[in-house]
């Protein structure tokens, strides 16, 4: 059930059996460590999410249909095991994720590079965190300061410039 | 919750380093016929009995806790090779022996789950045991080296759990090293309350030119 890699999403790869031979999983595993590794968010790996998506939604398929078809419970666990291994990277790499997009919100909505970098759905959640977080604040605070002192971005201590460069290690 | 580990002390927790490690193959010797395995993350078997067959850590380590294979301790884990190993790391100074990048995390999980299958294995446990103190060693030895003309940093053979404990911190010092060599690259917030108010400054000038 390894599905194997399409051409296109493994740059750098210059050995032909390397490309052909690498499974989802090992590139899954790889966005996941690139994701954690970088302070800013990378390029959302939309063909990769979707085949495993796709292979972990069958999986879970097989696993129902051999607990009633009586396949002895050891292989039936295995199977699980394995399942539970690629949900987890594979929701430790949206959250990572999620919670860049939910640090630097305001940065994102301002800097159409970085919001091409997104997914759709992760563009709508960054969209709807800082229209929150724009709203609570001018609930909260703002709208109980002077008028000239209202601007959530001039008030924001997030920087203006990007601050990327020093988290660069 | 998956993937929530805290950035501030290394990048990966423990457990994910020995998640990763889960997935290096090592051989195993199934006691049962078993069916071919086709998992998302790859085939394997089909399984004969007293047949060895290569499989994923993780796996062996399942099927050895469910009594259904004993585990071959991999060639680097025998005594004669570590020795050699402990020797070689001790006679120097600067430079790391080749070791297996998992090898922290792989004897780890054979020494929980897979101690009958090592022969002599408290010799073993004892020798990685030494051998990861000397190289760690060695690691804060030549840490303490770093000067300020560093800009990055290259270690040969380091090991998985030995670069994760070490990241943050050379991570934090050249940064550092960075930040204190080159003050005009960094519109520094605490300079603006060291300048004081135009007409203030102007006064005392035209004071002393007297």
């Amino acid at each position: 059930m390894a599905s194997e890699a399409g051409e296109g999403s493994t740059a750098g790869m210059d050995d032909y059996e390397t490309l052909i031979s690498t499974t989802d999983v090992e590139l899954l595993k790889k966005a996941w460590r690139n994701e954690k590794a970088a302070p800013e968010i990378l390029r959302f790996e939309t063909s990769l999410i979707q085949r495993i998506r796709g292979q972990i939604q069958l999986m879970e398929e097989n696993i129902e249909e051999f607990a009633g078809s009586g396949i002895d419970p050891l292989t039936v666990s295995l199977y699980q095991m394995d399942l539970d291994r690629t949900q987890y990277l594979f929701r430790s790499y949206l959250r990572i994720r999620l919670q860049k997009i939910e640090k630097y919100m305001f940065h994102i909505s301002k800097n159409p590079e970085v919001q091409s970098r997104l997914s759709e759905q992760e563009k709508g959640f960054a969209r709807r965190c800082a229209d929150d977080m724009e709203r609570h604040l001018e609930e909260s605070v703002l709208s109980k300061l002077p008028d000239n002192y209202q601007d959530t971005v001039k008030q924001s201590i997030i920087s203006e410039e990007s601050d990327m460069r020093f988290s660069w290690f | 919750m998956a993937g929530q580990s805290d950035p501030q002390l290394s990048l990966f927790s423990a457990e994910e380093v020995e998640f990763i490690a889960e997935d290096e193959m090592v051989e195993i010797v199934p006691n049962l016929r078993m069916d071919a395995l086709n998992f998302v993350c790859g085939d394997f078997g089909p399984f004969f009995p007293q047949l060895a067959t290569q499989v994923p850590l993780w796996l062996a380590v399942a099927l050895k806790k469910r009594g259904k294979c004993t585990i071959r301790p991999p060639q680097w884990m025998t005594v004669e090779k570590l020795t050699q190993v402990l020797e070689a790391e001790r006679d120097s100074q600067r430079v790391f022996e080749q070791l297996p990048f998992h090898y922290v995390e792989i004897s780890r999980l054979l020494f929980d789950h897979a101690r009958d299958d090592i022969p002599d294995v408290y010799m073993v446990r004892s020798l990685i045991e030494d051998i990861r103190d000397v190289r760690f060693h060695k690691v804060e030895t030549n840490l303490e080296s770093l000067n300020e003309r560093a800009f990055a940093l290259k270690i040969n053979n380091l090991s998985a759990m030995e670069v994760n404990i070490v990241r943050p911190f050379v991570g934090r010092a050249l940064q550092a090293f960075y930040k204190h060599d080159s003050p005009d690259l960094i519109p520094d917030q605490d300079r603006v309350s060291d300048r004081r108010p135009q007409v203030a400054n102007n006064a005392t000038r035209r004071h002393l030119r007297r």
